[in-house]
């Protein structure tokens, strides 16, 4: 089925140019990233991309859009979504008024019926503008885990054959098929039949190397060494056992804090004092201000007794 | 990609091989995952290997905790494929002609001389090791990892083993811990100021992720050596482990302990999130009058659409009495971890520990923010010993009754935890009866698997039918699977 849609054109030549691409617009990404945003295009397949929050999933469709020069047609997920704000509407409203306008003249039933069904009255919403639109697009389905289970059936038909069945129209196919990504905070187990559908991307944080190009990138008055500095206290965060890791963006906020707080070198009272912008829990402040203030050679976890 | 199309078949075969294994491993992959991954690789040259192994990733693995077991079962398939990482360098000499030796006198002046790897005494081996760990030199800890494993883990061609044994005795050799302590106070000699204790801690922080990587170096060298030994398919049996969810409470060694910690944060999530929704999902609150005659009147005052009032539900009260003895101990904190982290979902939560003795240690949780500091308080400071400190189910329920049982209500559902092996002491089974008359439910959670039940010392049959229901609860899975029930 796929053959319909078989094109010699493809986005990418490469994983690497994926990679220079999205350099060039200020996204880091890594091998997985890349490989996969790669993948997806090859195969024309979905990608599902999770993982914890602030980690940059969307901005990931984002900059993809920005490369392709398409469009981005977002919607956002939340509970009670349903057909008619995801996929379509009728345009009852309108209808009314044409059935109206109607009343008068000499049409028959059936003239009608078939004039209101049409394109003029439908409503498209995020799904189906994806499918119909002539130019590229980019679609990004957000925060799909927010979704009850059986709202995601929605989504598999056009996740798989890139179609949408209006049952007053038909099914309506894909023009060209969008790259689509669909993000997950992992608050639940999506469906099987989602997974199956799409290729699957983790982005965890990053390591301390990338963390500190998005730093250098994102907030381009640091010095290196502060850069250098602020990234290395932030991996020392992550290890600890915390309630809520500090997230990539987290890190760039206390970057141009420190920035502008006018610090070249961090003590561990600057570090403490401004704790408070990586981490968004008083227990999780608390442990760290102690970790980050306590004598490296004493640290020995407590061993539980066993009886 | 020649190159793939000419290798197509043997690499569809090991392909194949591959997909078993994984299965074999217990990840989730259907036909279609299958067909996806044949697709991906004929666009991803297996010669750049990161690429290809997240291609596979991509299409095989839908769940991050399965990336360990996937990640395993790649590097002993693949692990002889590529460039690089073919085995023939193995035992050449180390390569001492980059630049960072060149800056290195003595260690240059030592490969020279004895014109080999083999004739690096251990102490100049030692030293270069020191020096790579000092600098970051990737290529330099490649290489010695290597040599690491030709001198020090002394392979016996055709043992069956996975590799456990060499690991240790190449770390030992090398004495990680100690070159650690090593750089640290080289790192702070040559600082000119004293280090602060943040500065000593990034520090260390830095030269851990280093021998990490070295300790990871080493294991993945030994791996290549392994399968190039024993063949593929026997070394990935031996190395197959059980997903995170599918470890086995009491039998968890320290390594999946940490894993298990670490999966049971989202999964209270998660369990939260669900709880709730179901919750509210298919019921209504009571009507909402006022709402219903306002948006009547759109309809000539007619109430064609009723509304209702945000449901909200009574949300039960949980006692949780755990055994904490020896065995089920992990168990028991595991449960208790996971009552307390969605103990929003609940009115209110109380905790009873014993062993032969029994005591209340709600308020252990109470204002600490840290589950597993409370944790740690309640085995160190719970009042749980009685005569000897083995299992005495049978005094502890009855002190309970005794105590605490006129608080048990009709909202109370109890969560009893244990194997139930009560060495042979009288069971006073009666009490579990006499608090399913006044709970809500009476729940049994035994870690046990179902098959040792009711063998030996272990009575669960006998106050099981004064319970509402008994769960084998032996891993994360089933654990999760019990929560999502309770109501």
């Amino acid at each position: 089925m796929r053959d319909k849609f078989h094109r010699m054109d493809f986005r990418f030549e490469s994983p690497t140019s994926v990679r220079a691409r999205l350099r060039d617009v200020d996204y880091l990404s890594d091998d997985a990233i890349a490989g996969v945003v790669f993948l997806a295009d090859r195969l024309g397949k979905p990608i599902l991309v999770e993982g914890p929050a602030g980690t940059g999933k969307t901005q990931l469709a984002k900059s993809v859009a920005e490369i392709l020069g398409a469009r981005l047609i977002r919607l956002q997920c939340y509970e009670g979504l349903d057909e008619s704000k995801a996929l379509y509407e009728w345009n009852y409203k309108k209808q009314l008024l044409r059935i109206q306008a109607e009343r008068n003249n000499e049409s028959t039933w059936e003239d009608i019926e078939t004039d209101i069904f049409s394109d003029e009255f439908l409503l498209t919403r995020p799904l189906l503008e994806a499918i119909r639109s002539d130019d590229p697009v980019v679609l990004l389905i957000d925060e799909v885990d927010r979704v009850e289970i059986e709202t995601e059936a929605l989504l598999l038909e056009i996740l798989s054959d890139y179609q949408v069945s209006i049952p007053e129209l038909g099914t309506i196919t894909a023009k060209q098929i969008p790259m689509v990504f669909l993000t997950s905070n992992n608050t639940r187990e999506l469906s099987e039949a989602l997974k199956r559908r799409c290729l699957f991307l983790h982005i965890d944080y990053p390591d301390m190397e990338r963390e500190k190009e998005i730093v250098l990138t994102r907030v381009p008055e640091i010095t290196d060494s502060l850069a250098d500095q602020v990234t290395r206290i932030v991996r020392s965060i992550r290890q600890l056992e915390l309630k809520k890791s500090p997230s990539v963006s987290e890190t760039i906020d206390w970057a141009r804090t420190l920035l502008m707080l006018g610090v070249d070198s961090i003590t561990e009272a600057d570090a403490i004092e401004t704790l408070n912008i990586l981490l968004k829990y008083q227990s999780d402040i608390t442990r760290a201000t102690k970790e980050l203030s306590a004598d490296t050679t004493q640290r020995r976890p407590g061993v539980p007794r066993t009886s | 990609m020649t190159a793939t199309m000419s290798s197509d078949g043997s690499m569809l075969d090991l392909l194949t091989g591959f997909i078993v294994e994984l299965r074999a491993a217990g990840l989730p992959v259907s036909l279609t995952e299958n067909l996806d991954a044949m697709q991906a690789i004929i666009h991803i040259p297996i010669e750049d290997r990161n690429a290809f192994k997240y291609a596979l990733a991509a299409t095989l693995v839908k769940n991050n905790a399965h990336w360990r077991a996937f990640e395993t079962v790649f590097e002993v398939y693949f692990s002889l494929r590529g460039p690089g990482y073919a085995l023939g360098g193995s035992d050449e000499p180390l390569e001492l002609d980059d630049d960072d030796t060149a800056a290195n006198p003595e260690a240059a002046g030592a490969g020279t001389g004895g014109g080999g790897g083999e004739a690096l005494t251990p102490e100049q081996m030692a030293e270069m090791l020191f020096k790579a760990l000092q600098k970051g030199d990737e290529a330099m800890m490649k290489a010695l990892a290597r040599q690491a494993v030709t001198r020090y883990a002394g392979m016996e061609p055709g043992r069956p083993v996975g590799g456990t044994y060499y690991l240790y005795r190449t770390l030992r050799n090398l004495d990680l811990d100690n070159v650690l302590e090593q750089l640290m106070s080289q790192a702070r000699e040559e600082s000119p100021e004293p280090l602060t204790p943040l500065e000593e801690r990034l520090e260390k922080d830095e030269f851990e992720s280093r021998v990490d990587r070295l300790k990871q170096e080493i294991e993945a060298e030994i791996r290549r050596r392994l399968v190039a030994d024993r063949g593929v398919e026997a070394m990935a049996k031996t190395l197959r482990k059980p997903l995170p969810e599918d470890v086995d409470f009491m039998h968890a060694s320290r390594e999946e302990l940490m894993s298990l910690r670490k999966a049971i944060y989202p999964l209270t999530r998660k369990l939260a999130v669900r709880l709730a929704r179901k919750r509210r999902h298919g019921r209504k609150g009571p009507l909402d009058f006022r709402n219903t005659v306002r948006h009547s009147l759109s309809y000539g005052g007619v109430p064609v659409d009723p509304k209702f009032r945000y449901p909200r539900p009574a949300k039960p009260e949980i006692f949780v009495v755990a055994d904490i003895s020896g065995s089920v101990a992990a168990f028991a904190r595991f449960t208790l971890q996971l009552v307390y982290a969605i103990s929003g979902q609940f009115s209110r939560v109380r905790s009873f520990v014993f062993i032969d003795g029994i005591d209340e240690v709600t308020k252990f949780f109470e204002g600490v923010e840290d589950i597993s500091v409370a944790i740690h308080r309640v085995n160190t400071e719970a009042d749980v010993v009685w005569v000897d400190g083995h299992s005495d189910y049978g005094h502890a329920f009855e002190v309970f009754w005794e105590r605490y049982g006129r608080e048990i209500s009709p909202k109370t559902t109890v969560l009893i935890l244990g194997d139930a092996r009560n060495n042979y002491h009288s069971s006073q089974a009666w009490v579990v009866g006499e608090m399913r008359k006044k709970a809500r439910h009476v729940y049994w959670l035994n870690p046990e698997p179902k098959a040792y039940w009711d063998t030996g010392d272990s009575i669960v049959g006998e106050y099981g039918v004064h319970c509402d229901g008994t769960y084998e609860c032996r891993n994360l899975r089933q654990l999760e699977k019990f929560v999502e029930v309770l109501d």
